[in-house]
């Protein structure tokens, strides 16, 4: 039993090399086969979901396993490293999920579909190499790979504004990198210049007035990508103006990459950042004040300006900012609560901004060719694609904390958490919460129910194909699953946060 | 002590001689046998037999290496000089695989005799620690250069970069000379060793301190390092593209490499009181400052560029940038990391420029809007120049990455408890990620734009669609498993 768990296990970093085998195969198919095209890239996504569908069931215990482990680059102590704990699996089985259902809403990609569906499992691959990787350099690398694609995928295949929403967001990327990669060099040769095992530079204690410069540098770079405020504002442009399954992705799954390299990698690394510098900056005394003020910004500013977005997309854009500063807040509580309702959030939101994104981007704007709200407002969308009215009522009442699905635990834990820490801030996040339900329905009835005026029959539009209902049932699927039984993931999630790798941050118990 | 008779001596620079013969082997070929035949098959013939000239001389190296030190430094080869040699060799035969197509000149013969000759000068130029080597390799090579800047007969561009190019570089061999004739006189000896002994402990001497300034702005302007990088940007656009990618890469290679060798191993004896370190040879505040106006000058003024290359040689500008920070912190690691940086950088440049001539050739120009759509019309060579530009621009899995990762990596090791270098390392960083941007730029206008209305698929000839597709598949591997360079370094 136990070899058998084993291998399994390993199959784990079968999940990046599939991803890149369907890039190769993809290069080497002859033209115009856009069929083909989508098997492959459909096979690829399936097959990443199997393996960690696969490992999640058989590793209950969320303790860290490691999948492969050899140098790589000796004499710099670089190592080919790959592992996983609960915390990682969590994140795969979001990717995994969040890719094949991607592939489902791109069905109807004609355009230069072969090149489309490279890069995006290039990107997928990428992610996948970032939830797995346990060495630094390696971490780096993926997290690295992901970042192109990101830019082809918005500029060949977007809308809106979409060069320069493709450039700001790679720049943006790129900044945030070159943050994180002066803390990690800076660390690395701090510690010795020998290894860049995360367990190993975790253990080693850097001084204390490095963490305090390393640890903001660290954590904002990986922030920018987490939809971290100000340095959000790549989000929503993004977003926009990516196609859909693109959007998924980067609201899906990027965002959390952003989020994941936060706990992952900064607060890891360096835990001492997060103590009290001892002196008071206009009430803040801490890192952990002040990107959990941040994180509180987020919450309340995403919101308020989704509530007055014309562009259907847009208001799902703000609402991720918004929705990812519980990701946020839950890390800075710095409590078990708070830490594990951040982890549920990554994974609620990663499902349920793809499937949002996924109505407004799919199944609304390819239909009707425009995002416009009081545009749509006029056509009464409910009664000529009912499914996507419903999905979107779904997924809109999942993302605002309807009990019974993902997003109510994750938020609940995290307001919890903030609870204990900052009380005042969990109040002002439940407004934030309040804000969000106000925007949703505001949303939800002028894109679909709307006022309908006599005579404005919209021309025929094609009927919800079956992809996408096989795409939007996955995503509700999962969110209902874990909503409604939120164990399957708590019970992996809280022994990796319990294990020595977080010891510097728990200081012995949470 | 080896004995130096003149067959031992012959023995140890056979692999030069090699190559240097092969020059001439082509030029008589070419100029007897070959008078009447057509360009295409001068320069097949020619290329093949230079081929096996450098090949040759590769094998010959790894088959039987060997050590020596004779004649005061004059010919100093380590386990690395070997390795450095045959990376030389193998760029040539990239860049004379590359030229074959070309039909920028009907004096094949000569073209290909001259860069063998410019290969000769290099192989030299890497093997020597003296001072008297050092200078006459390197006007070797220049000379050579030149000329082979202006080759292309039929462009006033080419006359004008390669007139450029030269008085550039005559002014510069003029400080270099100087400098180091001023270093002999003070210590006596042209040998770098001595010269660092001789230096050593020594108050500092305004004279030292001249001569170690001239040598700087020699060297500063062979490598193009600002503020001595005017002629860079007018000799990469004017030239015909194989000559420009030689001046770019592997002359480039040559030259910091020597560059390193003068400045650490013959003026590390002159310390002064430093910043980050409590000795620290005195000229390297003057490098740090070369390396950061390089990096920040050459990376926002390439945002800037419409011509693609003129776009590479502002990018060369900041990688020389970049590689100016191993002489910095001049440790045993920054010079391995300096070699595994530049000679990525070398192979990857050749690339680019093999794009740029095949575009160049089909399109009739290198402007950016001539990329246009380039992905739509010629597929493998567009996937090609998304390899090299993203490796310019630092993206792993690519050898670019790596290369800045370990000479960051190394910079800071140099004092790792104050992590003195760090601001040269933020910048450093910073402006790779400013130099995404424009990189972009060219994928930007090969994937996104769209091509003209009435342009049809480029035929690209097989052998350069090849010889580039091996480069790019160098430039990832390199970049995946760095051990396979590194091991060796």
């Amino acid at each position: 039993m136990g070899h058998l768990r084993f291998g399994i296990l390993i199959m784990l970093a079968w999940t990046i090399y599939i991803s890149f085998l369907g890039v190769l195969a993809l290069l080497l198919l002859p033209k115009a086969s856009v069929r083909a095209a989508r098997i492959i890239a459909l096979i690829a996504t399936v097959g990443g979901l199997a393996v960690t569908l696969t490992a999640f069931a058989q590793q209950k215990s969320g303790t860290i396993v490691t999948v492969v482990r050899i140098p790589w680059i000796p004499s710099l102590g670089i190592e080919y490293h790959l592992a996983a704990d609960g915390i990682s699996l969590t994140l795969l089985l979001l990717t995994g999920i969040v890719a094949t259902a991607g592939i489902f809403f791109s069905w109807n990609i004609e355009h230069r579909a072969k090149e489309f569906f490279a890069f995006y499992l290039v990107l997928i691959g990428g992610v996948y190499g970032v939830f797995l990787s346990f060495d630094l350099f390696l971490l780096f690398v993926f997290y690295e790979i992901a970042i192109i694609p990101k830019y082809f995928l918005i500029a060949i295949w977007g809308s809106t504004r979409r060069e320069y929403a493709a450039m700001k967001l790679v720049l943006y990327s790129l900044v945030g990198s070159a943050m994180v990669l002066i803390g990690l060099i800076a660390a690395y040769v701090l510690a010795g210049a020998k290894t860049m095992n995360l367990a190993d530079l975790a253990q080693f204690p850097f001084p204390i007035h490095f963490q305090m410069w390393a640890f903001p540098l660290v954590f904002v770079g990986f922030g920018i990508l987490a939809g971290l405020w100000p340095f959000h504002t790549w989000a929503p442009t993004g977003h926009v103006a990516a196609p859909t399954a693109a959007s998924m992705l980067l609201a899906g799954v990027v965002m959390k990459l952003g989020a994941y390299g936060c706990l992952r990698v900064a607060m890891v690394l360096f835990p001492r950042g997060l103590d009290a510098w001892g002196f008071y900056v206009l009430g803040l005394g801490s890192w952990r004040d002040v990107f959990a003020l941040l994180a509180l910004i987020g919450i309340v500013y995403g919101a308020m300006v989704a509530l007055v977005q014309k562009d259907f997309k847009f208001v799902i854009g703000y609402s991720s900012v918004s929705h990812m500063g519980f990701v946020l807040l839950g890390l800075m509580t710095l409590t078990q609560t708070g830490l594990s309702g951040a982890v549920l959030q990554i994974f609620s939101h990663g499902i349920l901004a793809g499937l949002l994104f996924a109505v407004v981007g799919r199944m609304v704007y390819d239909r009707t060719h425009t995002r416009d709200l009081d545009e749509l407002e006029k056509i009464n969308l409910y009664k000529f694609i009912p499914f996507a009215a419903v999905t979107f009522v779904v997924a809109s009442m999942a993302s605002i904390g309807l009990p019974g699905f993902s997003g109510f635990v994750a938020e609940l834990q995290v307001l919890i958490g903030a609870w204990r820490a900052f009380p005042l801030y969990a109040i002002v996040a439940g407004i934030g919460i309040m804000i969000g339900v106000a925007y949703t329905w505001r949303a939800m009835q002028k894109a679909f129910i709307g006022k309908a005026e006599s005579g404005s029959q919209h021309p025929s539009l094609p009927p919800i194909s079956i992809p996408e209902r096989i795409g939007a049932i996955i995503l509700i699927g999962a969110s209902l699953t874990i909503g409604l039984y939120p164990q399957l993931i708590l019970s992996r999630i809280i022994p990796a946060l319990n294990s020595p790798l977080f010891d510097g941050l728990r200081k012995g118990s949470w | 002590m080896i004995a130096t008779t003149y067959p031992a001596l012959f023995r140890l620079i056979l692999p030069e001689t090699i190559v240097a013969a092969t020059a001439l082997v082509v030029l008589t070929v070419d100029l007897v046998l070959m008078r009447d035949a057509g360009t295409r098959l001068r320069f097949a013939i020619g290329a093949l037999i230079s081929c096996i000239g450098c090949a040759g001389s590769i094998a010959l190296m790894l088959i039987a290496p060997q050590q020596a030190n004779i004649f005061d430094g004059i010919l100093v080869i380590d386990p690395q000089t070997p390795l450095i040699q045959i990376a030389l060799l193998v760029l040539t035969i990239l860049m004379i695989l590359i030229s074959i197509e070309s039909t920028f000149t009907k004096h094949v013969g000569e073209y290909l005799a001259l860069v063998l000759f410019a290969a000769t000068s290099m192989m030299f130029l890497v093997s020597s620690q003296n001072l008297l080597l050092i200078f006459i390799s390197l006007e070797l090579l220049s000379l050579s250069l030149y000329i082979l800047a202006a080759f292309d007969k039929r462009s006033a561009q080419s006359a004008e970069a390669s007139l450029k190019y030269f008085l550039f570089g005559a002014t510069s061999a003029a400080f270099m000379l100087f400098g180091f004739s001023l270093v002999y006189g003070l210590t006596g000896s042209t040998n770098l060793t001595q010269i660092a002994d001789a230096t050593k402990g020594r108050p500092l001497d305004p004279l030292l301190i001249a001569a170690i300034v001239m040598t700087i702005i020699g060297f500063g302007f062979k490598v193009a390092a600002v503020p001595f990088h005017f002629w860079a940007p007018d000799v990469y656009e004017g030239a015909p593209p194989v000559s420009a990618a030689l001046i770019a890469s592997s002359s480039k290679v040559a030259g910091i490499v020597i560059f390193y060798q003068v400045m650490v191993i013959g003026f590390s004896g002159v310390e002064t009181p430093g910043v980050w370190k409590d000795h620290m040879p005195v000229w390297v505040p003057a490098i740090a400052c070369l390396a950061a106006l390089s990096m920040v000058l050459g990376n926002l003024v390439a945002i800037r560029q419409a011509s693609v290359r003129r776009l590479l040689a502002y990018s060369a500008i900041a990688h020389v940038g970049y590689m100016l920070l191993a002489l910095v912190s001049h440790t045993e690691q920054s010079f391995s990391a300096l070699l595994y940086y530049a000679l990525t950088y070398a192979l990857t440049t050749i690339g680019a420029f093999g794009v740029v001539a095949v575009v160049e050739a089909k399109i009739g120009g290198d402007k950016l809007s001539d990329f246009s759509g380039l992905s739509r019309r010629a597929p493998v060579l567009s996937f090609c120049m998304l390899i090299f530009m993203l490796s310019l621009a630092g993206i792993p899995p690519l050898a670019g990455f790596f290369g800045k990762f370990y000479i960051f990596a190394a910079a800071l090791a140099a004092a790792p408890q104050t992590l003195g270098l760090l601001w040269l390392v933020i910048l450093a960083i910073a402006m790779s990620a400013v130099s995404l941007y424009y990189y972009l730029q060219v994928l930007k206008r090969i994937y996104i734009a769209d091509p003209p209305a009435d342009a049809g698929p480029i035929q690209v000839s097989v052998v350069s669609q090849i010889v580039l597709c091996l480069i790019a598949f160098g430039v990832a591997l390199l970049g995946c498993a760095p051990n396979i360079l590194l091991g060796r370094l």
